[in-house]
């Protein structure tokens, strides 16, 4: 089949939420809300239904790709009765560039560069998830001190990410002291992050075979500080939304998710477990060395919108605990692998050697090359499970990278949560979903 | 898998070939005939969610390493399975040949792939039979061509500017 004639039968028609007589029945049910019901047996035609409200009572409208509660470039398109949400479909692709594509034409080195602006709230789960996904094709070990300053920066930034989550779901429900102190102390990590890393976001700072520097000097006060900040900080969180009559009634109840449709949407992270599920890949699948601190797995009760706000704000409490251990337990050694072919020499063997400059030269000019092979990684990023599936054909390139993109899978579940709520609660779910739009779009 | 544990593969009683991927992952080369009973057969077995489903394209790495029985087409398919109850997972493959690129649709066993299946469409041009939503996803409507093919040169398309200053 040539391309022309595969276009003409794939030639698939609108992704927009369509009149319900235009509908398929399964996907309706897709934007209902209900993906579980009517596996089996017949299917009434959309047409055949005596519906009680007549199509004209009813408004198919656009949120988005213009409103600021999206957090970016997502469309939701909602059929409403009044202000009332009957169905919804989140269309999406206003920020696609492509990432995976470009992936293929960038070598390991620079691999990392690319995949850190997919999630730009958690750069450096996105460099994680992709080092070990190199490394395991490689089949090399890292330093201990690698590994545990990996599982530092990247509790650091779940902080971060958490924070500024807080702060901009406090903005979408009208709490905007709640935004001013939230990116008041997200800026003490990134300041951080600066200073050890060179940059505020978009770090480059995990790569394959360890990490691209050190901590910096008098690194163990700079993250005591903020782990003696940020708990407190949120206590302050806690006080001024927990309790606020006015968030509690438009979370409480707002955008139930049942566990089993939770699992069956394929949602992680904070969204699985507000429901009930006590799925964490750093319990359930160690990776680096998170078998070796104490922490705990927050879980909810409800699955509404309050409870994947506490999961978040309990996790910030969580992840200082795990800084903490981590301050404490962390080896003395080299912070990335000494493979010659793999990682560049230090700087000062340059000067001396000409085997290093040669090496030097040859890494940072066509790279490694890694052998055939093909392997899943998957790590928990703030927002879920977070998984490269990264394909090589032997080369210094990747032949395939996949990005498992958490905030691309867990917009699925927005019609079940949007399903019969308010258009006002719409702008809270979709923030209790947090969807990171680099991500979604990659 | 902690060492011990018995495979997807023992867990689901499907007798596919196993491989061991990198870092010790077990692979299941499946099929398109029996793609869809060994999915319902893990499913039962415990594997119920289904974290990632994406295509790939070996059009210029066609001598990949697979097992001998398996016969090596241009389009693969990979999902990835969980297994919350046994904190393990699984991977299935299977081979796409391109003059028929259609593969059943997961959508009645594991509702999540709903999205994951439109992408691979969007991206790869690969039909998921019985999908309740065959659009596309992160492209246009109207673009032409899948952009993750191999065959589909990255910096190859025309851009044309409409205020663009001079003759074109």
């Amino acid at each position: 089949m040539n391309g022309e004639e595969l276009r003409a039968e794939t030639s698939a028609g609108l992704q927009e939420l369509l009149e319900r007589d235009e509908t398929d029945p399964v996907a309706l049910a897709i934007e209902e809300g209900s993906p579980l019901r009517l596996r089996e047996g017949p299917v009434l035609a959309p047409g055949d239904i005596d519906v009680e409200f007549g199509e004209d009572e009813t408004m198919i409208i656009n949120m988005g790709p213009q409103h600021p509660s999206t957090h970016g470039v997502l469309r939701i398109m909602m059929e409403l009765e009044g202000e009332t949400v009957l169905r919804s479909k989140p269309i999406i692709g206003y920020l696609h560039t492509g990432m995976e594509k470009t992936g293929e034409e960038l070598t390991y080195v620079q691999g990392a560069t690319n995949v850190t602006r997919m999630d730009y709230l958690s750069p450096l789960h996105n460099e994680l998830v992709f080092s070990l996904a190199t490394e395991a094709l490689l089949g090399i070990e890292i330093p201990p001190r690698a590994t545990w300053i990996r599982m530092l920066m990247t509790e650091l930034n779940r902080v971060s990410s958490h924070v500024l989550w807080t702060a901009t779901n406090g903005m979408d429900l009208a709490s905007t002291s709640m935004m001013i102190y939230g990116f008041r102390d997200r800026e003490m990590i990134l300041s951080f992050f600066e200073k050890a890393t060179g940059l505020r976001m978009n770090h480059n700072y995990i790569r394959p075979g360890g990490v691209a520097a050190d901590l910096p000097d008098g690194w163990e006060d700079d993250v005591m500080a903020i782990v003696e900040t940020i708990p407190g900080r949120v206590d302050e969180y806690d006080e001024l939304l927990t309790g606020q009559p006015i968030f509690k009634h438009r979370t409480e109840g707002v955008g139930v998710i049942s566990p089993e449709l939770a699992i069956a949407m394929s949602a992680t992270g904070p969204i699985l477990r507000a429901s009930g599920v006590a799925w964490d890949l750093r319990r359930a699948l160690p990776y680096l060395a998170y078998d070796e601190v104490d922490f705990d797995v927050i879980v909810g009760t409800v699955g509404d919108t309050f409870d994947r706000y506490a999961v978040r704000l309990n996790e910030i409490r969580e992840s200082c605990k795990i800084v903490r251990q981590c301050v404490e337990k962390m080896p003395p050694g080299d912070y990335r692998a000494q493979n010659k072919k793999v990682t560049p020499p230090p700087r000062a063997r340059i000067d001396e050697s000409m085997e290093a400059l040669i090496h030097h030269f040859k890494i940072f000019t066509s790279g490694f090359e890694v052998p055939a092979g093909e392997v899943y990684t998957a790590i928990e990023s703030p927002r879920g499970e977070l998984g490269c599936y990264l394909v090589s054909d032997g080369s210094n390139k990747p032949y395939r990278m996949h990005i498992r993109a958490p905030s691309f899978v867990n917009l699925q579940s927005l019609p079940p949560l949007l399903r019969g709520g308010l258009i006002a609660d719409a702008v809270a779910v979709i923030s209790s979903v947090d969807p990171v739009m680099g991500e979604v779009d990659r | 898998m902690t060492t011990g544990q018995a495979s997807a593969a023992e867990l689901a009683g499907v007798g596919e070939i196993t491989v061991n991927g990198a870092g010790g992952q077990e692979v299941l080369h499946v099929t398109r005939e029996h793609y869809l009973e060994v999915a319902g057969a893990l499913r039962e077995a415990g594997f119920e969610m289904c974290a990632d489903l994406c295509a790939v394209d070996y059009l210029r790495h066609l001598e990949r390493p697979l097992p001998e029985a398996v016969r090596a087409e241009r389009f693969e398919v990979v999902v990835n399975l969980v297994s919350l109850e046994h904190r393990q997972r699984v991977r299935l493959r299977v081979q796409v040949p391109e003059s028929d690129p259609v593969v059943p649709t997961l959508f009645n066993l594991y509702p999540g792939t709903e999205n994951m299946e439109r992408e691979a469409f969007d991206l790869f041009g690969l039909c998921f039979e019985g999908h309740p939503d065959p659009t596309r996803i992160l492209m246009p409507d109207e673009w032409e061509g899948h952009p993750l093919r191999k065959d589909y040169a990255v910096g190859r398309v025309p851009v044309q500017f409409k205020q663009a200053p001079g003759p074109r």
